[in-house]
């Protein structure tokens, strides 16, 4: 059976070097006393948080499994505190399945808010060289976002945390000037985007994309952000003109062109939608034929309507990532580079500017 | 924000940028549905393969074998098959919604009638989704219904199917020795044409043997090295601790080189050896591959080993040997063990030994590609008091600890110039945060999507018989036993003579 085995060192007032020089021996003690195992290399992840949500965080990215990161530094922000302190842990399984073990690292270093404008100086030393840097501030502190740009090959964050999606997609734009930004709310889209491409890959199917003249994206209230991404995403793909949308009943409706025509847009929030995202798309040409996608049971539910009205209904397989499964993906996706983001955040943009 | 043109794989602008590319609409029926593979392999693929979102947007899955079953029969069994085999953790409803419109058609794959009543359930979905649905039928039956199952249907019209696509997906073995494969390909192909036909072996749907082809065309500092004029020599291994457990039946009509060197081994040597595709289209890499099977002639007699394994110890408890298993015949020759000397003759790789040994009951389970350099032509270091340097190695680990191994010369620490070999190692389960698919996985989609880059085609596969047929031949003909080895060694002695220094530990 395997067994976990941690190995921890912690310092209080404390310093970046000694930090370091902490981790690196812990390293080696723990693989000189358990043969076997190796650290893993695949990104290291540097979370932002605060101090009360510091539970929080670490139960979240206890839950990705195999998709944790290497190695965890996580910037525990404490109002008024004026010196570090640090815990460094190393962790590891033994006697894994095939007699290798991987070796994860977390260091908290607890800092006050007059470090965060240079929290790179901080956390440059803790970080392993030459592989893939992710950070992540999930309770905002974008002064020490900024300063971990240099450092960092990517940046993760949802969309879905800032109140008001202007705002949310502005920041994102801006961030995504510096650096690769990975966003949650982007990714809970990716089974619909997916989907959707499907619908219309067939051939003979293909054609209508070129007629289409009504699209609905429904989501969660929180979730207007991964709405606009997806009404986004459909524009830049299809060389749509977009314009903004405006407020209607509880979403945003109006009206972009299509090299056809208008299409008409609309985001509507379901009240009684449980998980953030999306829980809805429909896309019809003026043909009246069209698919419309939801939430079921076993996957998502996929509504075709032909031309004269007949329609059929079928799961299409799949299963809920759920909120772990999409941070994990989040990990994921930041070492990897999805071309197709940029052009549809810009056009989501369009749709609220 | 202007009007542009959209772009897009294969003409659909969705598809740009999508890591899982769309997969037209398919039902996939397995003859063979209620046995082991399609239990312990197939089934669980499908289901991971639903779980993920991967499988086409509609999918229905028909199951034919002998047994007689109702649809709900074979549901409750195919559940369980994916509940006890399945990668990860089972979600119910989703393996519900895979299952909730799977037939099952039993009969005998020689009856005629049986192929009538799998068109009607083919059609059915046809018709449920008003438009003709593409066709995968997945041969998981023994090797000698192969041929009968691929006629049966031609004969009922099921090769074809307008505007849809129809595959046929072929276990190994394909055939027992060149004749047979000859034999089989010739039925194969007189039904189904060769884009239709996939020819499967599962070590090319590894992720550890597709970086292979990562590694030597991605990485420029490889390249320069990769010819007779660095490299000394290569071994490849594919070990096994264990025996052959319950499997004598069809173990001892196989023997190690059908089993093991004609298809998995002699795949990983093309990989090896083969020049740069111009692109990573099927025929583009299987043309690469074929030539350097055919710049390999038969080893001769001397340059081939064969062995079985004789009592020993494994994991410190005693182990019979081959004889003494249940179910293996007495006075039975088939070997547990085989090596071969191959040589390449092509400019690239003339004159450099490639060494290809398997075997059931060795001392440790692993299946690599050792890659050994040439020497230094001068050293200018003492290396007494010290192991010294020795030839640079690259060890591609295909299972377990799947991963790249670099043997460098490097000083040990202290006030001499001391040398002792050291390793650099790169370990997929340390460098990557996701977890690699089954290989079903990748083929079975592979195949729905018509993609069959990772498939064996036609004069591949005699090819591999061409180089195995002589030896078979020549051990078939050969009074003299094989020889033997302890259960839980290195394997045999005579396996020494092949290699110029001594092979690589186990």
């Amino acid at each position: 059976m395997a067994e976990i085995v941690d190995s921890v060192w912690s310092q209080r007032d404390t310093s970046p070097g000694a930090i370091e020089a902490a981790l690196r021996g812990l390293v080696i003690e723990h693989t000189r006393a358990h043969a076997g195992t190796m650290p893993a290399r695949a990104l290291n992840l540097v979370s932002v948080v605060d101090a009360r949500w510091r539970g929080e965080i670490a139960n979240r990215l206890g839950m990705v499994g195999r998709l944790a990161p290497s190695r965890n530094v996580v910037c525990k922000v404490e109002p008024g505190r004026e010196t570090l302190d640090a815990r460094a842990t190393v962790s590891g399984l033994e006697g894994g399945r095939e007699g290798l073990a991987t070796l994860r690292e977390t260091v908290v270093v607890s800092v006050g808010e007059r470090h965060l404008e240079h929290l790179d100086t901080i956390v440059d030393p803790l970080v392993v060289t030459d592989v893939a840097t992710v950070v992540w501030s999930p309770h905002g502190h974008p002064e020490a976002v900024d300063a971990l740009l240099a450092l960092s090959q990517s940046v993760l964050l949802d969309s879905r945390d800032e109140p008001d999606p202007v705002d949310a997609l502005a920041r994102v734009g801006r961030l995504a000037q510096d650096t690769y930004v990975v966003d949650l709310s982007w990714l809970r889209g990716t089974p619909w985007r997916e989907r959707v491409a499907a619908a219309f890959d067939p051939a003979a199917r293909r054609a209508e994309l070129a007629t289409l003249d009504r699209v609905t994206v429904r989501h969660r209230a929180d979730s207007c952000v991964a709405a606009l991404l997806l009404a986004g995403w459909l524009a830049a793909r299809l060389g749509w003109r977009v314009s903004k949308l405006t407020r209607r009943d509880d979403g945003l409706a109006g009206r972009v062109r299509s090299r056809r025509g208008e299409v008409a847009v609309r985001l509507e929030p379901e009240p009684d939608m449980t998980a953030p995202g999306l829980c809805g798309v429909a896309l019809h040409s003026a043909s009246g034929a069209g698919v419309a996608l939801r939430r079921g049971v076993g996957g998502l539910e996929m509504t075709r309507t032909d031309r004269d009205g007949h329609e059929r209904t079928w799961t299409v397989l799949g299963a809920s990532r759920g909120e772990p499964g999409i941070l994990g993906e989040g990990l994921r996706q930041a070492l990897l580079r999805d071309g197709t983001f940029d052009p549809a955040l810009a056009a989501a943009r369009g749709m609220v500017a | 924000m202007g009007l542009t043109e959209p772009a897009g794989v294969g003409g659909n602008p969705l598809t740009e940028g999508l890591e899982r590319l769309p997969v037209h609409p398919t039902t996939l029926v397995i003859f063979g549905a209620t046995g082991d593979l399609a239990r312990r392999k197939l089934l669980p693929a499908l289901y991971n393969l639903a779980h993920e979102g991967a499988l086409p947007e509609r999918f229905h899955l028909v199951g034919s074998s002998r047994s007689e079953l109702r649809d709900e029969d074979f549901r409750e069994r195919a559940a369980a098959g994916v509940r006890e085999f399945s990668r990860r953790e089972v979600d119910e409803t989703v393996l519900d919604a895979l299952l909730a419109s799977a037939r099952y058609v039993s009969g005998d794959l020689d009856d005629d009638g049986l192929y009538g009543r799998v068109g009607e359930v083919l059609d059915a979905y046809d018709a449920d989704a008003d438009e003709p649905l593409h066709r995968c039928f997945y041969l998981a039956t023994a090797p000698a219904l192969f041929p009968v199952v691929v006629e049966a249907l031609g004969a009922r019209g099921l090769d074809a199917c307008e505007n849809a696509q129809v595959r046929v997906v072929i276990e190994k073995p394909f055939g027992a020795d060149l004749q047979e494969a000859r034999e089989l390909n010739a039925r194969v192909l007189g039904v189904f044409d060769e884009q239709q036909v996939f020819r499967i072996d599962h070590y090319l749907g590894k992720e550890t043997v597709q970086n292979v082809l990562a590694f030597r065309f991605a990485n420029g500092m490889f390249e320069p090295l990769w010819n007779r004029n660095y490299i000394d020599h290569v071994e490849i291994t594919a070990a096994e601790d264990l025996g052959i457990g319950s499997r004598a039946g069809y173990y001892d009509a196989a023997g190690a080189l059908r089993d093991l060197i004609q298809n998995h081994m002699l795949q990983l040597l093309t990989l090896l050896c083969m020049e740069p595709p111009t692109s990573f289209s099927a025929d583009a890499v299987r043309d690469e591959k074929v030539k350097v099977l055919r710049a390999i002639a038969a080893p001769p007699p001397q340059e081939a080993v064969r062995a079985q394994y004789t009592p020993g110890a494994v994991s410190g408890e005693p182990v019979p040997g081959y004889l003494q298993e249940d179910g293996v015949p007495d006075g039975s020759t088939t070997e547990t063990y085989a090596a071969l000397r191959l040589q390449v003759d092509n400019w690239r790789w003339a004159g450099v030994p490639i060494l290809l040994r398997t075997g059931k009951r060795l001392a440790r389970k692993v299946t690599e590609i050792a890659v050994t350099l040439k020497p230094v032509p001068h050293l200018a270091f003492d290396s007494a008091g010290s192991v010294g340097p020795q030839p640079n190695q690259l060890v591609l680990t295909v299972q377990p600890n799947e991963g790249v191994t670099l043997k460098l010369a490097a000083k040990i620490p202290g006030s001499r110039m001391r040398i002792r070999p050291v390793n650099m190692e790169f370990l997929y389960g340390t460098a990557f945060l996701s977890q690699s698919p089954e290989a079903y996985e990748r083929l079975i989609l592979d195949a729905m999507r018509g993609d069959a880059t990772l498939f064996t085609r036609n004069d591949e596969v005699e090819a591999q018989w061409r180089i195995c047929d002589p030896v078979l031949r020549a051990w078939c003909d050969s009074s003299e036993p094989p020889a033997g080895y302890a259960a839980g060694s290195q394997g045999p002695a005579q396996a020494d003579a092949l290699i110029d220094g001594a092979w690589r530990a186990i």
